[in-house]
């Protein structure tokens, strides 16, 4: 593994940290003595004179302070040694900043797996009705859901409604887990095409509103939709009413993932939606998951 | 010039042995109290019980720090830094004053290093024995003795690791955890490594700490003047010195010094006071206490080498000229500045509030439009007590008419406990202008009214 293109840089790299190393050692070595000329009697001073009679006293340093600058350069190759530091050298401990990252993970995980574990093994239900468990799915919740569907679960324009009755997949406790576990992918292809003329697809528009007795439906124009709708009942339905094993919406009550007026609708028909629920299998982990799940189930099922 | 001949200097040499010999007096008692208070406090202070836990713990783990009744956060860090600016504001003051009597008298070097003597004394013998001892060749004697002052040595540095540790680890598990040697490997590390640094300064390094470790020794000069006490030998009435003439208790020569050196041989650092102040000199006046008992002995007046001011001893000032030279300006700056800050610190932790929040609104959504055309916008509140209490608290909003919470409005906390809260704020249709809108948002404990706290926060009304 290596970060350069070339061999150069990591070279440069080498030599200069070990010219570096050594060159304190030597600096170290030729001044902790040296030699000055004697002029009257025994030398007290380090023989620098400046200012025509100014000296420096020698004052010396402990030894085992030398000792301890020679120490700090076996530390230092050592160091070099067991650490990358020298150019693309992984250094014999092999130690990286993503082992240290996993590692740490792992020790989380072994702290506060069981813990996951325990609630895995029960009953989703059962799990809602934990108001530990309650708690550290709100918290899962807050960190990993909270940017699409809001900290109140409350979505979106284009993120559903978590708090609600009405589900695109199934509101079943295991309905959710699968659909946190594998995400889920909504397509509403483009209709506008198969419609007809833009008159037909607001005919239609105006139909689909009828159905959860909007009272922005125009009667004479739904009517004409209606005609239109059997273009839609392939995954609506006949009535409108949604299936769930498609992901299709119900489009006879008055939720509306990306709004309810008859300029939306007519633009879901023209240009289609494309949704993504990511998934969060491989990534929170299953025990985590299922926590997840049964806060996201007593959300709308408010049996605490 | 005849050919000068060269001469190797070097610039590190081996260390000198010191053997200080044991000085007894007002000082040196002066000096045990202070061991005593610092070191009971040092080790006594982690086994206190308060509110049923450990009334002084840092708990870096869970980032808080107990002290007694007092919780502190990550958050009043700021503390911390006031409580290192106190420390320094009170040592300058102290060394403007005084000189190095926190170096002489309480500084942990000082302190171990004199525990560590009491030991070295109480199994090697006094000064002269230790010296011999150091002339004599190897033998069982010599040997035995060495290793049962290392043992105690390491015994004081170990429990004094282990004590430290107490302060970051509850002390009680942790003495539990001695027995199997069940500590964790931080707290292995930190055990060994401090108690290794306090053998290896008080037992090894002792003068060599103050003279070329300790960076405040290095600037303490920038706070003395000509009217800092320092621990001087009074030449005047010293010199010339010589041996003690039998009748008047004087020197042969006249001056009132003796040349019995035990002013040297006290001396921790091993340095000749008589030679005037040195920067190796800390003040511990141990030097004093010796020549004391020697002038009694002789029957002079005391005082011979004592705390005085450089401006007493060359102008020939009484102690009450001392006295009255000691508030100067740079003394009453320090007093101001000290005053100050602990003014400031003390009066901002009597007025905090142990309840924090933070509004945080929700990015993902604009406000939404809910039934009748209120608007909705939602929090998440980060709240967190501080106290050891739990509470139950209320949550309020204002700042538009008609704005109001859509979901629970109370909340309760453990103590310092930290949660998230979402919260939904509605306000009915019309209030507000389109754009942002400022709010309130205010947190109340139901049970103590003066527990309140509120935060800022912005409602958007969408087009
Ligand atoms: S000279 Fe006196 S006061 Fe200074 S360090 Fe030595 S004994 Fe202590
Ligand atoms: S102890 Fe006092 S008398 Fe003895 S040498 Fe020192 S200054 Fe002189």
């Amino acid at each position: 593994m290596s970060d350069f293109t070339n061999n150069f840089w990591n070279l440069y790299i080498v030599v200069l940290t070990t010219l570096g190393v050594l060159g304190c050692a030597v600096l170290l070595y030729s001044q902790s003595k040296y030699k000055v000329a004697r002029h009257n009697g025994p030398v007290g001073t380090t023989g620098h004179v400046w200012d025509e009679d100014l000296t420096e006293l020698n004052t010396p340093m402990p030894r085992w302070w030398m000792w301890m600058f020679y120490l700090t350069i076996v530390f230092g190759i050592a160091y070099l040694f067991l650490y990358p530091g020298l150019g693309s050298y992984a250094g014999k401990l092999g130690w990286n900043s993503a082992k240290e990252y996993k590692a740490e993970l792992a020790r989380a995980e072994s702290e506060y797996g069981p813990l996951f574990e325990k609630y895995r093994r029960q009953d989703l239900k059962a799990v809602a009705a934990d108001a530990q468990a309650h708690a550290i799915g709100e918290r899962l919740f807050l960190t990993y859901c909270a940017q699409c569907h809001g900290s109140d679960a409350r979505g979106n324009k284009g993120f559903p409604n978590l708090t609600d009755k009405d589900w695109l997949h199934g509101g079943a406790p295991e309905t959710i887990k699968q659909t946190i576990m594998n995400g889920r992918h909504g397509v509403m292809p483009p209709m506008g095409a198969a419609l007809g003329s833009d008159k037909d697809i607001e005919n239609v528009a105006h139909y689909v509103l009828s159905l959860s007795g909007s009272a922005a439906s125009d009667p004479i124009k739904s009517v004409f939709g209606k005609s239109k709708f059997g273009a839609c009942m392939a995954c609506h339905g006949a009535g409108g009413i949604g299936n769930q094993a498609l992901g299709a919406p119900n489009l006879s009550d008055k939720t509306w993932l990306y709004g309810g007026s008859a300029e939306t609708i007519m633009e879901t028909i023209r240009k289609g939606r494309d949704n993504t629920m990511p998934a969060f299998g491989d990534f929170l982990g299953e025990s985590k998951v299922h926590v997840l799940s049964a806060y996201v189930w007593s959300l709308s099922n408010e049996s605490r | 010039m005849n050919s000068p001949e060269p001469q190797v200097i070097r610039m590190y040499e081996a260390r000198q042995e010191i053997y200080p010999r044991e000085a007894r007096g007002r000082y040196a008692s002066l000096r045990w109290l202070c061991v005593w208070l610092t070191q009971l406090t040092f080790y006594g202070l982690p086994w206190l019980t308060w509110n049923g836990r450990q009334a002084v713990l840092f708990d870096l783990v869970t980032r808080k720090f107990y002290l007694f009744g007092l919780v502190l956060w990550p958050q009043d860090f700021i503390y911390l830094a006031a409580l290192l600016i106190v420390c320094a504001w009170l040592l300058f003051l102290v060394t403007a004053i005084a000189g190095r009597v926190w170096c002489g008298f309480s500084c942990p070097q000082t302190v171990y290093t004199e525990i560590f003597l009491w030991i070295e004394r109480k199994i090697e013998g006094p000064r002269s024995a230790r010296m011999a001892m150091a002339k004599q060749g190897p033998s069982l004697k010599k040997y035995s003795k060495k290793t049962a002052k290392h043992l105690a040595w390491g015994v004081v540095a170990l429990w004094t690791g282990f004590t430290f540790v107490g302060y970051f680890t509850p002390i009680k598990l942790l003495g539990a955890a001695t027995f199997t040697l069940a500590f964790g490997p931080w707290e292995w590390f930190w055990v060994l490594f401090y108690a290794l640094a306090t053998y290896g300064n008080a037992g090894w390094l002792r003068e060599q700490v103050c003279k070329y470790m300790c960076p405040y020794a290095r600037f303490q000069s920038s706070m003395f003047d000509r009217d800092t006490l320092i621990v001087t030998y009074d030449g005047k009435r010293g010199e010339p010195r010589g041996k003690v003439a039998k009748n008047t208790g004087k020197s042969i020569n006249g001056g009132s010094c003796i040349d019995c050196t035990m002013c040297v041989q006290v001396c921790p650092t091993g340095i000749d006071i008589r030679n005037g102040l040195q920067y190796e000199c800390i003040g511990c006046a141990a030097c004093v206490d010796a020549c004391d008992s020697v002038m009694d002995k002789v029957n002079q007046p005391r005082g011979l080498i004592r705390y005085s001011t450089d401006r007493a001893v060359v102008d020939g000032m009484t102690v009450h000229d001392i006295r009255r030279h000691a508030m100067r300006p740079r003394v009453l700056i320090y007093c101001a500045g000290l005053l100050l800050v602990v003014l400031a610190v003390a009066s901002s932790l009597a007025l905090r509030t142990p309840l924090k929040m933070d509004v945080i609104r929700d990015r993902g959504s604009m406000g939404r439009e809910v039934d009748g055309g209120a608007i909705e916008n939602v929090y998440r509140l980060q709240i967190m007590n501080t106290s050891e209490r739990g509470h139950r608290y209320r949550i309020a909003a204002r700042g538009l008419p008609g704005l109001a919470l859509a979901t629970a409005d109370e909340v309760t906390l453990e103590g310092t406990e930290t949660r998230a809260v979402p919260i939904r704020l509605r306000a009915p249709h019309g209030a507000g202008q389109t754009g942002s809108n400022k709010i309130t948002v205010q947190l109340t404990a139901l049970d103590d009214p003066a527990l309140t706290v509120s935060e800022t926060a912005v409602f958007i009304v969408p087009r």
